[in-house]
């Protein structure tokens, strides 16, 4: 019983869950935000991997080694805390978008790629031959087959974005795991931050279980 | 005589220290049905696939297609829209309908509406027998069905050349007959085809002229009754024994 009160006090966790779901709302805006600059830089740097030149492919090759060596806090702390002393100063918010989009743009980077080169090499020599532009065989041969092919591993990177939003938390960001603390804190009862973990659960969960039937599927439909 | 439709000087081709194609000079005029015969890595394949630029070739080689020179760049895209390629693994555009296969270069190359790129599509498909499976998505065809999907598909944009490399090599045998019926029908249309093939009966029956090549070189050209009924040529003698006695 004692226990029961301790970790799931009721009284505790109605009074919390206002501030839960604001944080949530945080969250979400953060990982959301973070998700689509991702998608949009990291197709961007894929495309120019594959098809620039060899000096900007140089370029964003290191660009994405980099980000995906540098553990996501570091950057964080550097972009909220550093960057300031160079005249630019970002919101919590921004910062942790800034930082979030620069590891995940890496990440989504790397998984278009793989995408775009699982494409047999006869796709490009059959749109070659027919004289389409390589603006028209990306867009109407090339990414519809590798989007098929890079949403699992997509998925995947989103639901590390919205967990690595909690990082957040740290640069003073009202997010989910901040207002659980602060909840905490305030009723001396740990009660919000198990609120906060099963918030987590149930926005995750149901993505990481997509992500499997997706898997399931597609391994299915190539054998 | 008129001009040659394609006229292909001193072209070379090396990987790395290995020369696929030693220097081959070859003219093919409007309206000839050239059929190129050889083993396996002569390089007949790497030949014709110089002519559409799928395989860049040394520099002081040159492919003129139509008066057109064949070179990266802008022409690039001209010379491709006047020449057709069928592949040995078809190519098809998986994620798309047979329909959509069909009609995709004239809307982006041509600039065709959408209603009459369905036309012709529906046009050519019948003319290939496939006019049933039009909104059939590739997967769901037979190999010959893809095959003559992607011969359609090459006609789509009215070529001046088709290029045909080893179509029925990747064909179960009973499905080969269909894809030679539609390509000996094209042939009598006056649309200059270029075939690399192992089909013998097909090179004797349809080509107005047929190439030997082995190691890199032309060894040896001449219609039909001359290449399989009286080659000059030892190598060919050898090559022809190989694939005909047994």
């Amino acid at each position: 019983m004692d226990l029961f009160s301790t970790f799931f006090n009721i009284p505790v966790l109605v009074a919390s869950l206002p501030q839960l779901l604001n944080g949530l709302l945080v969250t979400i805006g953060i990982g959301v935000t973070s998700i689509i600059a991702g998608l949009i830089g990291g197709l961007f740097l894929a495309v120019l991997r594959l098809y620039a030149g060899p000096v900007t492919n140089a370029l964003v090759r290191g660009y994405i080694d980099i980000f995906r060596s540098i553990p996501l806090l570091v950057l964080l702390i550097i972009v909220y805390y550093a960057l300031p002393f160079v005249g630019i100063r970002l919101s919590p918010f921004f910062s942790a978008v800034t930082a979030l989009t620069l590891v995940s743009a890496a990440y989504t980077a790397e998984i278009f790629r793989a995408g775009i080169e699982a494409i047999p090499k006869g796709q490009f020599e059959a749109s070659a031959a027919l004289g389409l532009s390589s603006r028209y065989t990306m867009t109407d041969v090339i990414l519809p087959q590798a989007i098929r092919i890079v949403i699992p591993p997509l998925t995947n990177n989103c639901i590390n974005v919205l967990k690595d939003t909690a990082l957040a938390s740290v640069v003073a960001m009202p997010d989910l795991l901040k207002q659980a603390t602060q909840a905490q804190a305030l009723s001396a009862n740990p009660t919000p931050l198990i609120g906060a973990a099963v918030i987590y659960l149930l926005l995750l969960l149901p993505m990481v279980r997509f992500v499997a039937r997706l898997e399931k599927r597609f391994s299915r439909g190539r054998s | 005589m008129k001009a040659p439709l394609i006229k292909i000087k001193n072209l070379r081709k090396a990987y790395g220290n290995f020369t696929v194609l030693h220097g081959i000079d070859l003219e093919i005029a409007q309206g000839e049905v050239v059929c190129v015969v050889g083993p396996s890595g002569s390089g007949k394949s790497t030949l014709i696939r110089c002519i559409n630029h799928l395989e860049p070739f040394e520099n002081d080689g040159e492919i003129i297609v139509d008066g057109i020179p064949v070179r990266p760049g802008r022409d690039l895209a001209d010379v491709r829209a006047e020449v057709g390629m069928v592949f040995q693994s078809f190519n098809l555009f998986p994620h798309m309908t047979v329909l959509r296969n069909v009609m995709l270069a004239p809307i982006r190359v041509r600039g065709m509406s959408e209603a009459d790129a369905e036309k012709r599509a529906r046009d050519l498909l019948d003319r290939v027998g496939i006019s049933v499976q039009a909104e059939k998505y590739p997967g769901q065809l037979s190999g010959g069905q893809q095959q003559r999907v992607a011969i359609a598909r090459a006609l789509a944009m009215e070529p001046k050349v088709l290029l045909f490399d080893e179509p029925t090599s990747a064909l179960d045998p009973e499905m080969v007959g269909e894809v030679l019926d539609v390509m000996k029908k094209l042939a009598g249309t006056g649309v200059t085809m270029v075939v690399v093939t192992h089909e013998m009966g097909f090179a004797r029956q349809v080509a107005d002229r047929v190439l030997f090549m082995d190691g890199g070189n032309i060894i040896e050209a001449g219609t039909p009754t001359e290449i399989f009924d009286a080659p000059k040529e030892e190598r060919t003698r050898n090559f022809l024994h190989a694939v005909l006695d047994h």
